[in-house]
């Protein structure tokens, strides 16, 4: 805890700290809390909240018609079975992996910086989550049915088998989803019982007390509230490896080339983590600068962002030059050809300007002036989530679209359906995220408190 | 005693002055006491004597409960119920049945967590007395409270009340039951 004053009150004017000089309990409460219950909605979060809600709409208009004609109206053929469709659900459950990252991995790791980032990171870790659920779901062809890829006794004696990855990312994802629900609600409760105490209208008083269970703070069920934290944490850890871990299974246990790749697992765990950074830098940029939060989300939390977006960079970079070196050494023919194909065959721009977004664009970030700097940082982490898109669909169109047959080969054209999807989950993610903001703490305000100087008394170290 | 006393309740506002108050009255023999502060203290629950969380040992009850129950399943439907061949692969494919076991492990040992903490904790508790002191509602914001309750048997209105004062609190008030 010493080194955790330290950090909270640095010599005035350094860049580092965590947390605006002259905070104390109230006034970290009050500003928080305030954005929820007392500030006027800033005019800029019903403009946003409408373009949101109406790509929503579209998202339920193309689902509709997805619904009424069938999966023919993507664009996904033989042998370009996975299109977009599965595209948009892994690059959806990567961005949700920082979230976990933020909130578990790094509270394992005692890194104090992540505590005024993870609660929106946590919820965007869940909104992406949803999102993702929504493509496999639909690209069953008859999602009314999604509920036989369970385990449950049924009339028709089957049982889903379990040797295949496709099962696994069932329990992996559903696993996922519920853990992250958890996380985020525990942490929420002692915020909860804050806004209840703080709301002024009756209603919500209600509404927040309810949520909040009757949370009073006691010291014996912050006892159990640490504990129960802590292993949800550590439980969580394995976790988020195992389902990127998985879902890359679902390509490496396929013989296709391009796909049977033992470096895959590693690989798509680096690049969840390194576009769910980019995603918390896209939304916590916007997030300060609109509600005046550069209190608490400071330099130093970007400054450290951009450090692990350049290291899980790095990791992304070397699983691009480790297949293509694969590829050679291997002396497979159809490796090399699916390489060679990847580099200059039809989808030759999508690999280069993967190369130039993941591997080129970051390492920018070495120089300190471009990493300090916030509307550089924002344009990265854009460049970067458009990176992660593409590396997704160089993995899964390239190496299905010239296959072992040349007379299987084919190219793959998303339709003006599979866009309308797509953008209408990032619709989907927008709404869910501008409600959460308005509604919930967007920084957990008891997390704050614990790294304010002199917290934790110096007598009751031991 | 007055019937209807739940406790009574010291308010402080430094969280130092609150764990040095919290150890004083576990030291005068007071053992049903409950302090609140805003945000969790390692030294407060040190002070009032807590003892470690059972949480942790139920986790792995829990996940113990998840891995037996998600590797049978899947034995259970792949070798007796439905044995089915695939791809050649052995009916007890075990390296395959790991990463299910492993979610259903992970599963049940975090519902555990949850549920079990807010169980040990008594949660969700719709009323407490607690919140009938007036300022209690800072208690979630930057106040510090140390309730010793009626019902312990050292209790006596007048001494605890003046016990308390002793300890330099912003207030001491009455807890209706």
């Amino acid at each position: 805890m010493a080194d955790l004053a330290k950090d909270a009150t640095p010599p005035a004017a350094s860049p580092g700290y965590l947390v605006g000089p002259g905070h104390d309990f109230a006034s970290v409460t009050e500003k928080i809390s305030s954005i929820v219950l007392q500030r006027k909605t800033p005019w800029g979060w019903f403009v946003g909240f409408t373009i949101s809600f109406l790509l929503l709409q579209g998202l339920l208009v193309a689902t509709a018609f997805l619904l009424f004609k069938g999966i023919g109206v993507w664009g996904i053929t033989i042998p370009i079975a996975w299109g977009m469709d599965i595209i948009n659900f892994v690059w959806w459950i990567g961005i949700g992996h920082a979230g976990t990252l933020i909130s578990a991995i790094l509270l394992l790791l005692r890194q104090e910086w992540r505590t005024s980032i993870n609660r929106f990171a946590e919820a965007m870790t869940l909104f992406a989550v949803s999102c993702a659920a929504y493509y496999p779901v639909f690209h069953l062809g008859r999602p009314w049915l999604a509920y036989w890829l369970f385990p449950y006794p049924n009339t028709m004696g089957l049982w889903p088998n379990f040797r295949s990855p496709l099962i696994w990312d069932v329990f992996a994802v559903s696993t996922y989803a519920t853990v992250s629900a958890l996380f985020w609600f525990v942490g929420l409760i002692p915020d909860l019982a804050t806004l209840r105490d703080r709301a002024k209208s009756q209603p919500w008083k209600v509404v927040y007390g309810i949520l909040a269970m009757g949370w009073r703070g006691s010291a014996r069920h912050w006892h159990n509230y640490e504990a129960a934290y802590l292993l949800l944490a550590g439980l969580a850890t394995p976790l988020v490896i195992s389902v990127h871990t998985v879902v890359s299974l679902d390509f490496a246990v396929g013989i296709i080339p391009g796909w049977h790749a033992t470096i895959f697992p590693p690989y798509f765990v680096a690049g969840a983590i390194y576009a769910g950074f980019a995603m918390v830098l896209t939304l916590a940029i916007p997030l300060r600068k609109f509600y005046g939060l550069e209190d608490f989300i400071t330099m130093r939390h970007l400054e450290n962002m951009a450090k692990v977006m350049l290291a899980t960079g790095l990791i992304v970079a070397y699983g691009y030059m480790m297949e293509a070196f694969m590829a050679w050494y291997s002396a497979n023919s159809y490796e090399r050809f699916m390489i060679w194909n990847r580099m200059t065959g039809p989808y030759w721009k999508a690999y280069w300007a993967l190369i130039f977004c993941n591997v080129i664009a970051p390492n920018t970030l070495w120089v300190k002036n471009l990493r300090t700097s916030v509307p550089y940082l924002f344009v990265i982490s854009l460049v970067v989530s458009v990176g992660m898109w593409l590396e997704r669909f160089v993995i899964i169109v390239t190496s299905l679209h010239r296959d072992f047959l040349p007379s299987s080969w084919g190219l793959y054209s998303p339709t003006f359906f599979d866009w309308s999807a797509f953008i209408g989950t990032l619709g989907l993610f927008a709404t869910l995220l501008f409600l959460f903001v308005r509604f919930l703490p967007a920084i957990s305000i008891f997390e704050m408190r614990t790294i304010l100087p002199g917290a934790e008394p110096e007598e009751a170290k031991r | 005693m007055r019937p209807g006393l739940y406790g009574l309740m010291a308010e402080f506002s430094d969280p130092r002055e609150v764990v040095a108050a919290a150890r004083k009255v576990h030291e005068a023999g007071y053992r049903k006491v409950d302090a609140f502060s805003p945000y969790p203290m390692e030294g407060l629950s040190e002070a009032l004597g807590l003892h470690r969380s059972r949480l942790p040992l139920l986790v792995l009850v829990g996940g113990v409960v998840g891995l037996v129950a998600g590797y049978g399943l899947e034995y259970w439907a792949s070798v007796i119920e439905y044995p089915m061949n695939i791809g050649g692969k052995p009916f007890h494919s075990w390296p395959a049945f790991i990463p299910p076991a492993f979610e259903t492990t992970i599963l049940v040992a975090a519902l555990t967590a949850v549920l079990g903490m807010l169980a040990l904790n008594g949660l969700p508790e719709p009323y407490h007395p607690v919140f009938n002191v007036p300022t209690f509602a800072l208690a979630t914001k930057d106040r510090f409270f140390i309730c010793i309750e009626a019902n312990d048997p050292k209790f006596d209105p007048d001494q605890t009340w003046s016990f308390l004062l002793t300890l330099g609190p912003r207030v001491v008030s009455e807890v209706e039951q």
